[in-house]
C-alpha cells in the first residue's frame, strides 16, 4: 500500500548557514527499517527538487530510529540574508512527510 | 558528592518565554538555571550596543530577570549560568552586582568567562598564519575582512567549571557554546577530568537537549501535537544528572507540555550535522550511542552514551555587514485572490525595473498558498485570500529603501479588494552574514574570574 510518511513517521529541522537539516524519526521501532530503504539521499533530493540546490547527505541514527538529512543550499543564503518566509527552514520537516512510499500491505499502521 | 544535580533549562534562546526561568526557580527544586541567550548573529547586534554605549552589549533581560529571582536563588543556592555576557560579560558582571547592592544581597560572587572576543585581534591572527578562512567554503577572509562585525571563539565547559570551582553563584560568559552551559556543572560537581569523554559526551548531549527550552518538552512537537497537553503554561525541561553520566529529562509537577521518548529525540535530531561526531570544544559525542527509556510520567532516561576526545581546534563565529534588505506584505481577497497577488507582483517588479534600482535578489512569495512548501504544496481548491510577500536585498541602501516606497501605492493602483497595509512602509535593514572559521586552541585562551558584591 502507498502511505505519506506523516502515516509512519514524525520529524524537525533547522538551520545551520544555507543548509537545512531534517530529522526523520520512526513512530514505532518497527518503521524504522522501512524508512531506511526507502527514505534515500537520492530519493530526498528528487522530492525537494527546486527547493534544494545543493546536494543532500544523510546519516543513519537506529538507535533513535532516525535518520538525518542534510540539504545543502536549501535556505536561498540562509541568515538574515534569505528572502525566504521560512529562511530557517522550519517547516521542511513537515515537506519532507509530504512523501509517498510503498509499503507491504500487511503492516499495521 | 551529591547523588544527583538538577540542571533547569531557563531560555531556548534570546526572546523566550520571560515567565520560564521564573517558573523552573518557584515550582520546584533545583540546582542550576542554565540560559542560552546567543544566537549566530547575536554578536553582532551586541556589538552594535556596545559601540554607542560601552557599558552594553549583553543581553539586558537578565537584569529585570535576576531582580525577580535572585533573592529565591541565594537563599535556595541556585547556581545560574548564562552566555548573556554577550560581548560585554564583565560590563553584565558589574550591572548584576550593582543590582545585588540595590536589593540588599551582599558577598554575591559572579563569575566571568570572557577572552572569546577576538574582533580586534584578527590582524594579528592573520601575521600568524591563522587564516580564519570560511570552514564551509573555504573562501579567504581578505574579502570581508573591512566589514566584520563580530568575532567570538566558542569555548567550552571547561572554563565555566573553573569559575563554579573558584565559588561563582552566577556565571556570565561571552560566546560559550549552548552545550558548555548544562556540561560545566556536571563536570565540577562530579569532579569529571577533561577527558573523561564518555562523560563529558553525556553532558554534551544532555545540554543539546536542554539547550532550546521548550522544545523539548512538548513544543514545536510534530508527532500527535494535539495531545500535548497545557501548552499554555509549559514546563521547561529539567535533566537529573548522576555522576555516571546516566542522566533523567523531566520537568516541574503541575506544568504543561510533555516528556516522551518521542518529544526527546525530536530534540536530538535539532540541527544535527553527522550524528557519530558532534562535535563541541569539549569532546566529540556520539549520538548513534544513545538510550532512551520512558521511565515515568514526564520523565525519560538517557543513558549509554559515547564520546571521543575533543579536536585541537576552536570554531570561531564571525559576522559581517552583506547589504541590506526589505520586505513588504499585501493581503488579497476572493474572488481570484492568488491571481491578484500575482498581478500585484508583476506590476510591482515593473515599476522597479522603470525606476532603474538595483538588487542581487527580489523574492516574491505567497503566503496561505505555497509560501513553505513550495512546489510540494498540493492547492486544490481556490484560496480565499493570499499574501502577497515580497522580499529584496541589495548592496545599495537607496535602492532597497525605495523598494519600500513602491509597495503602499498598489493598493489604489493595482488589483483590487486588497488590505494589510498596516504599520506602514517597509524599512531597509542590514544584511549581518555568518562566517563560521576553524583556529587552532592553542592560539587563544579563556579568562575566568570572580567578582565579589
Amino acid at each position: 500500500m502507498r502511505v505519506q510518511l506523516r502515516q509512519i513517521c514524525h520529524a524537525r529541522s533547522g538551520d545551520k548557514g544555507d543548509t537545512a537539516n531534517i530529522g526523520l524519526i520512526a513512530l514505532k521501532q518497527g518503521f524504522y527499517h522501512i524508512i531506511e530503504i526507502e527514505v534515500t539521499a537520492a530519493r530526498v533530493k528528487r522530492h525537494f527538487d527546486g527547493i534544494v540546490l545543493g546536494p543532500v547527505e544523510r546519516f543513519e541514527i537506529p538507535n533513535l530510529g532516525a535518520l538525518n538529512f542534510l540539504l545543502h543550499e536549501a535556505l536561498g543564503g540562509g541568515g538574515t540574508k534569505s528572502l525566504k518566509n521560512d529562511a530557517q527552514g522550519k517547516t521542511l520537516s513537515s515537506a519532507l512527510l509530504r512523501m509517498e512510499i510503498d509499503i507491504d500491505d500487511n503492516i499495521r499502521l | 558528592m551529591k547523588p544527583f544535580i538538577r540542571i533547569a533549562s531557563g531560555q531556548g534562546f534570546w526572546g523566550d518565554l520571560l515567565r520560564a526561568p521564573v517558573d523552573q526557580v518557584r515550582k520546584g527544586p533545583i540546582d542550576y538555571l542554565v540560559m542560552d541567550y546567543l544566537a549566530e548573529v547575536t554578536m553582532s547586534i551586541l556589538q552594535k550596543q556596545k559601540r554607542k554605549d560601552p557599558r552594553l552589549g549583553y543581553a539586558r533581560d537578565l537584569i529585570p530577570l535576576l531582580e525577580e529571582i535572585l533573592p529565591d536563588c541565594v537563599q535556595r543556592n541556585i547556581k545560574i549560568i548564562t552566555n548573556g555576557g554577550g560581548v560585554n560579560p564583565e560590563g553584565c558582571s558589574e550591572s548584576i552586582i550593582e543590582l545585588a547592592h540595590k536589593m540588599g544581597i551582599k558577598g554575591l560572587k559572579v563569575g566571568v568567562v570572557c577572552g572569546d572576543d577576538i574582533l580586534d585581534r584578527v590582524d594579528e591572527f592573520h601575521r600568524q598564519g591563522i587564516e580564519l578562512r570560511n570552514m564551509e567554503t573555504s573562501e579567504p577572509l581578505e574579502g570581508i575582512r573591512q566589514k566584520l562585525e563580530s568575532a567570538n571563539v566558542y569555548f567550552g565547559a571547561s572554563p565555566i567549571a573553573e569559575a563554579l570551582r573558584m565559588g561563582a553563584q552566577i556565571v556570565v560568559t561571552g560566546r560559550t557554546t549552548d552545550t558548555g552551559l548544562t556540561l560545566a556543572p556536571m563536570m565540577y560537581e562530579f569532579g569529571w577530568s577533561e577527558n573523561n569523554w564518555d562523560k563529558l559526551a553525556a553532558g554534551t548531549i544532555t545540554g543539546h537537549i536542554l539547550e532550546c527550552g521548550g522544545q523539548a518538552s512538548g513544543g514545536n512537537f510534530s508527532g500527535d501535537w494535539k495531545s500535548v497537553p497545557d501548552l499554555a503554561h509549559i514546563g521547561f525541561p529539567i535533566a537529573e544528572a548522576q555522576p555516571s553520566g546516566e542522566v533523567a529529562i523531566t520537568k516541574h509537577t503541575g506544568t504543561g507540555g510533555m516528556v516522551t521518548v518521542q518529544t526527546i529525540k525530536e530534540q536530538l535530531v535539532y540541527e544535527i550535522g553527522d550524528p557519530k561526531n558532534y562535535i563541541t570544544p569539549d569532546c566529540v559525542a556520539d549520538f548513534t550511542t544513545i538510550r532512551l527509556e520512558q521511565e515515568g510520567r514526564d520523565r525519560v532516561k538517557v543513558s549509554g552514551i559515547r564520546g571521543g576526545p575533543a579536536t585541537d581546534l576552536y570554531k570561531v563565529s564571525m559576522a559581517y555587514l552583506d547589504g541590506y534588505t526589505a520586505f513588504g506584505t499585501l493581503t488579497y481577497s476572493w474572488p481570484d485572490a492568488l491571481e491578484k497577488a500575482k498581478r500585484a507582483d508583476e506590476i510591482l517588479r515593473t515599476r522597479l525595473a522603470d525606476l532603474g534600482l538595483e538588487f542581487e535578489e527580489i523574492r516574491t512569495e505567497f503566503l496561505g498558498y505555497n509560501s513553505c512548501h513550495g512546489p510540494l504544496a498540493k492547492v486544490d481548491q481556490e484560496s480565499n485570500e493570499v499574501v502577497l510577500r515580497v522580499g529584496v536585498r541589495g548592496a545599495n541602501f537607496d535602492s532597497v529603501e525605495r523598494f519600500g516606497k513602491e509597495l503602499a501605492p498598489l493598493i489604489l493602483t493595482g488589483p483590487p479588494t486588497v488590505t494589510g497595509f498596516a504599520g506602514g512602509r517597509p524599512k531597509a535593514k542590514e544584511v549581518i552574514s555568518y562566517w563560521p572559521a576553524l583556529m587552532p586552541k592553542t592560539a587563544v585562551s579563556p579568562k575566568v574570574s570572580v567578582n565579589q558584591g
